[in-house]
């Protein structure tokens, strides 16, 4: 298990509901049986609608949650054994989808010294992290700013650099665009994959914009608490038809080239961008 | 049959240190029946705009005219306007709060003065108009899923049978599916029951896709105002002010450069289809 980061084997969880006597009442199983790898230094990202157990599967990442049945393995550690925990925690960070929700300090430099000096860091050390974290997600010149002035995309791109400065090996990013616009989207996904090609961190994304997948190693399918495709984004994408069952989308040059074929164009299978698209049109002249 | 916005000017924090000018002498008036897209960067105005619309804020300076008559003049009923002017929150499922789907939703068309029943009828109509059917009226909200219950907190506004219905990025967080379904029951209601929808988003193939008219804000004031396809011929500005056109308009042009005759203004997949499958055909004939 050397090269793994994550590693799920028949993990299952249960939530469960208490009615007012305190008796179980109901049980909704959000995820069911997975079983999944994700090797060091890669960028997966997990697809899923509402519902169908992402978010539920992250968290168990870094040991929010463990496991009603099987195992969950975080840089070779169990997360059910309590003993790991702070470890866990530590190699594994996590990103949520409202930036407001994740901001303490008062000043940007402070908020993203929190995590560092929480984990008893010396504080020379404390610094140069801050400092090297808040470059990795180029907000450096912000680092004497109050985050509530920031933008969207700043305020989670210091979010981001909060949890890179505790020198996680892997960060799980739960939805971190949602509520950004266009422009902050592209700065945080830009920041998020300098992080794995630069810094070697694992990133696990969780997204429902499909634009932010194409550059993922690993494409992870979830449906009904189970992982139903896993491929690269070429292989994904390529099937349209099921992942509209899935209540999931594609790439909008994918979905162009899936419509132009499908009125009879000869194009390539798995086209994920605009220059793929617009190079493959250029070809049939 | 319209709201008017005339030179509206709105200053948060006037007079301290912490003054800024969120709003610059808009003028603006929302026809009836209108499907207006308003996009903007994060603290462009647009929030604040809307929620002049109802009332909520009042402009520092300038006038509103719902039906010609001006709502800040003496003796207005901005409890009128409000039901008028129904406005959807972000994230309007945080403030579900009944017990159940169907008490939730009659909360508003109680609070007009409706009797129990009538509310009830009203409430199950606009049930019926998001899409969801008997089998939720005495579910707990909070045991619905996220579309569901974004579509829950929805059917609490239309209730209250508005003639405009303002929404404030109804799809953010939903999965794509649910996107469509929301994006599409709203254009629905647009077409049957005329209402006039303002449609605040950050998607811009969305606002390609539903909006006949978009207005554009930038650091508060009106950049654009125009029909999808004029608007987005704007992409280099847009780019510029935090803003991107949709992919297709991208598409369009590097074909555009590397010589087919498409048609560049398109901004939906639809339109881009077709324009290149007749580029494809001219050449072939050629």
């Amino acid at each position: 298990m050397k090269n793994e980061m994550v590693q799920a084997h028949g993990l299952v969880y249960e939530y469960k509901k208490y009615d007012e006597e305190g008796r179980e009442a109901d049980v909704t199983r959000a995820v069911d049986q997975v079983t999944l790898q994700v090797q060091k230094g890669d960028f997966v990202a997990i697809l899923g609608h509402n519902g169908s157990g992402k978010s539920t599967l992250a968290k168990h990442m870094n040991a929010i949650l463990t496991p009603t049945g099987g195992t969950m393995w975080v840089d070779g550690k169990d997360t059910r054994e309590e003993a790991h925990l702070w470890e866990i925690r530590q190699s594994a960070g996590m990103v949520f989808q409202n930036p407001d929700n994740q901001i303490i300090g008062t000043i940007v430099e402070e908020d993203v010294g929190f995590g560092p000096e929480n984990m008893g860091v010396p504080t020379k050390e404390i610094w140069e992290r801050v400092e090297e974290s808040l470059k990795a997600v180029n907000m450096l010149k912000y680092r004497h700013h109050s985050p509530n002035k920031l933008s969207g995309g700043q305020k989670q791109r210091v979010a981001i650099a909060g949890v890179v400065a505790m020198h996680p090996k892997c960060i799980v990013l739960d939805e971190p665009t949602a509520m950004l616009d266009p422009n902050g989207r592209k700065e945080v996904i830009r920041a998020v994959r300098a992080l794995n090609q630069v810094e070697e961190i694992t990133v696990i994304l969780i997204t429902h914009y499909m634009e932010e997948v194409i550059y993922a190693d690993k494409v992870v399918v979830m449906d009904r608490g189970k992982v139903v495709m896993e491929g690269t984004p070429r292989e994904i994408f390529s099937r349209v038809d099921k992942l509209k069952a899935y209540r999931l989308d594609v790439p909008q040059a994918t979905l162009l080239a899936y419509e132009l074929k499908k009125a009879g164009v000869d194009l390539p299978d798995g086209i994920l961008t605009r220059e793929e698209l617009v190079e493959a049109l250029c070809q049939l002249n | 049959m319209s709201i008017k916005l005339d030179h509206v000017n709105y200053v948060y924090g006037q007079g301290t240190a912490y003054e800024i000018h969120a709003l610059k002498d808009i003028c603006l008036e929302l026809r009836k029946g209108e499907f207006v897209g308003l996009i903007g960067h994060t603290g462009s105005g647009k929030s604040t705009l809307v929620q002049h619309l109802n009332g909520l804020v009042k402009a520092t300076e300038g006038h509103i005219y719902f039906h010609g008559e001006d709502i800040y003049g003496a003796g207005y009923d901005m409890r009128r306007l409000r039901s008028k002017v129904g406005l959807v929150f972000q994230y309007p499922e945080h403030q579900l709060f009944e017990v159940d789907v169907l008490s939730d939703v009659c909360f508003g068309p109680k609070n007009q003065g409706l009797s129990r029943e009538e509310a009830e009828k009203k409430a199950k109509e606009a049930l019926t108009m998001v899409g969801l059917g008997e089998e939720f009226y005495y579910q707990s909200p909070f045991e619905l899923s996220g579309g569901q219950k974004r579509r829950a907190a929805i059917a609490g506004v239309l209730a209250m049978e508005p003639e405009i219905l303002v929404l404030d990025e109804p799809t953010a967080g939903l999965d794509p599916k649910g996107r469509d379904e929301i994006l599409d029951q709203i254009s629905l209601l647009h077409q049957e029951k005329k209402i006039t929808i303002v449609l605040v988003s950050h998607s811009m193939e969305d606002v390609a896709k539903y909006a006949e008219r978009i207005v554009v804000m930038n650091q508060g004031e009106v950049l654009f105002d125009d029909t999808p396809r004029e608007v987005f011929c704007h992409y280099k500005e847009l780019e510029q002010v935090g803003l991107a056109a949709p992919q297709v308009t991208y598409i369009m042009h590097a074909l555009r450069e590397r010589g087919f005759s498409v048609d560049e203004d398109a901004t939906t997949i639809e339109e881009a289809r077709d324009t290149i499958l007749d580029a494809l055909r001219s050449k072939e004939h050629n």
